[in-house]
């Protein structure tokens, strides 16, 4: 394993102080804890936390801020927070208008999120949760845990977090969440895995001439193996998937999202295809995010996100937001 | 009777089967999960030998909360939940004893795969921990219902164990991260049984 790191029991701590060394102007560390919040705490608001494992930033903590979230909780590489920590987390940022959760569908974040929930409660905070789920790859049957939420969390923390800035209740501000969990797809791959410093190899092995396609964001094995093809055919496939799960006909916000080790120069190329495919089916693309918003470590790959928009989310995507990793 | 110090000396040898074990228990979760189990487990155990100076000469019931709350609070993914509950609600039925017998401790079993049940939302069949757990219960019972020692009935319980690692091979995860890969978990053991049944052992090696 070659890595730029000091000792592997270090990364996560020491990515945690860069990071606060890098944006005191949003983010502060809270005494004792992993738990990043916004420099500044706003009261009168909902606030929002999120988190999840390290590993695959800028998410999360690079979305703590104006317009975004209150609260971000980074636990061990690609393993969820623990609930005191998630607790610290609600406990930093809660006022009066409670506390939403961003949940990514996995069993151990919900596991720990709930948990830490329960702990808040207990002290008389009001807490409420949302789960993303906007992974196409996996099947949402009885048979699963459900669908896995990936790089649709970061549009769920932008339209959310601009809610909530207005003030709106948590009943409100949970709905808008939901609106856009129901509104979000997402579909992965890779060319290459990635490896957790703790476990010193990668994850799995992928041939020299072979892609993963609908991979999660901690390597997970997707729908199938094969060879690797033109980016434009691979973008075909993928966009086939996303379009087939619901109707996206009019505006839609479209992120395409480097994986960690993924050349911008091959995002615009799958840029470049994505649009052509949704304008050749009548979809009008309102707003294009394109970048690593959501990555795996040093994984080579990428996802497509596209979101649904009507008038209320089109007015909340445009709202104002001042993050370390996104401004709008 | 088993003594909080005896319980004391087999978390140590729990802590030592999970480092002895971790490569092992990472590699079955890269296969079939996030590559991160034996890792996660062993910090887990790590901050819990750490702690059982502090608490090695307190009642049994407050010895295994502790352990469950530096589960829970270290682990992370789901295990740490599982096991945290597990051995927190152990604990709650250990409140105040000093010494337990093969009575208490399947008891114990009982509310440890109770909370288990209740946070991880599974029944048996899932390829989950509860597959080596809920027959190693029923072995134990069934060989202590027999009136035989201590060490045999943990010995049918590990058996039965293992057995329930072998069937997590034969059938479909339906819950947990493995869930996604459906027919493709074939073949794979749980990683969750298997700790379990690495921390089974332990137990049953200190007798």
């Amino acid at each position: 394993m070659k890595k730029i790191i000091n000792a592997v029991d270090l990364v996560e701590e020491q990515m945690i102080e860069g990071l606060c060394k890098a944006y005191p102007q949003y983010v502060k560390r809270v005494e004792g804890s992993n738990v990043l919040v916004r420099a500044d705490k706003k009261e009168g608001k909902v606030a929002l936390v999120s988190g999840g494992g390290s590993g695959h930033e800028p998410a999360h903590a690079g979305y703590v801020g104006k317009g975004m979230l209150d609260g971000a909780v980074p636990g061990a590489v690609f393993t969820s927070p623990t609930p005191d920590q998630v607790y610290e987390a609600i406990k930093a940022v809660a006022t009066d208008a409670g506390v939403l959760m961003i949940i990514k569908n996995y069993t151990g974040d919900v596991m720990n999120f709930e948990m830490a929930a329960d702990m808040a409660r207990d002290e008389g905070i009001t807490v409420d949760q949302v789960i993303v789920n906007d992974d196409v790859a996996v099947d949402g049957s009885l048979y699963t845990v459900g669908r896995r939420g990936v790089a649709g969390t970061v549009f769920v923390h932008k339209i959310t977090g601009a809610k909530a800035e207005t003030g709106a209740p948590l009943a409100e501000v949970k709905a808008v969440a939901e609106k856009v969990i129901a509104n979000v797809r997402t579909m992965s791959m890779a060319i290459s895995p990635c490896t957790v410093p703790a476990a010193g190899k990668p994850g799995f092995e992928l041939g020299e001439d072979e892609m993963e396609i609908g991979i999660g964001i901690h390597g997970e094995p997707g729908t199938h193996r094969e060879a690797v093809r033109p980016a434009d055919e691979i973008v075909d496939m993928m966009l086939d998937k996303i379009l087939a799960d619901i109707d996206f006909t009019g505006d839609v916000a479209v992120m395409i999202n480097g994986c960690g080790g993924t050349p911008l120069m091959e995002l615009f190329i799958v840029n470049n295809r994505v649009h052509d495919v949704l304008a050749s089916k009548g979809i009008n693309v309102y707003k294009t995010f394109v970048g690593n918003y959501m990555t795996s470590l040093e994984m080579q790959g990428f996802s497509i996100t596209l979101l649904k928009l009507d008038d209320e989310l089109k007015t909340l995507l445009d709202a104002p937001a001042d993050t370390p990793a996104l401004q709008a | 009777m088993t003594d909080n110090a005896k319980v004391v000396a087999i978390l140590t040898a729990m802590k030592e089967a999970i480092d002895e074990n971790a490569q092992f228990l990472t590699d079955l979760d890269a296969a079939i999960g996030d590559n991160d189990h034996g890792i996660n487990m062993a910090r887990g155990f790590k901050k819990v030998e750490a702690d059982l100076p502090g608490v090695a000469a307190k009642d049994i019931g407050a010895i295994l909360k502790k352990v469950g709350m530096d589960l829970v609070s270290t682990v992370g993914g789901s295990s740490g939940p599982l096991y945290g509950t597990a051995f927190m609600k152990a604990g709650a039925k250990t409140a105040g004893k000093m010494e337990i017998g093969m009575d208490d401790f399947l008891v114990m079993i009982d509310e440890a795969i109770g909370g288990v049940q209740m946070r991880g939302k599974a029944v048996a069949g899932e390829k989950t921990m509860l597959d080596a757990m809920m027959p190693a219960r029923d072995a134990m019972k069934a060989a202590a219902a027999e009136g035989k020692g201590v060490r045999e009935v943990l010995d049918a319980g590990v058996a039965a164990a293992e057995a329930g690692v072998e069937y997590t091979k034969t059938i479909i995860a339906t819950k947990g991260r493995a869930s996604y890969l459906g027919e493709r978990s074939i073949g794979h053991q749980d990683p969750g049984a298997t700790s379990f049944t690495v921390l089974l052992k332990a137990i049953a090696s200190a007798y």
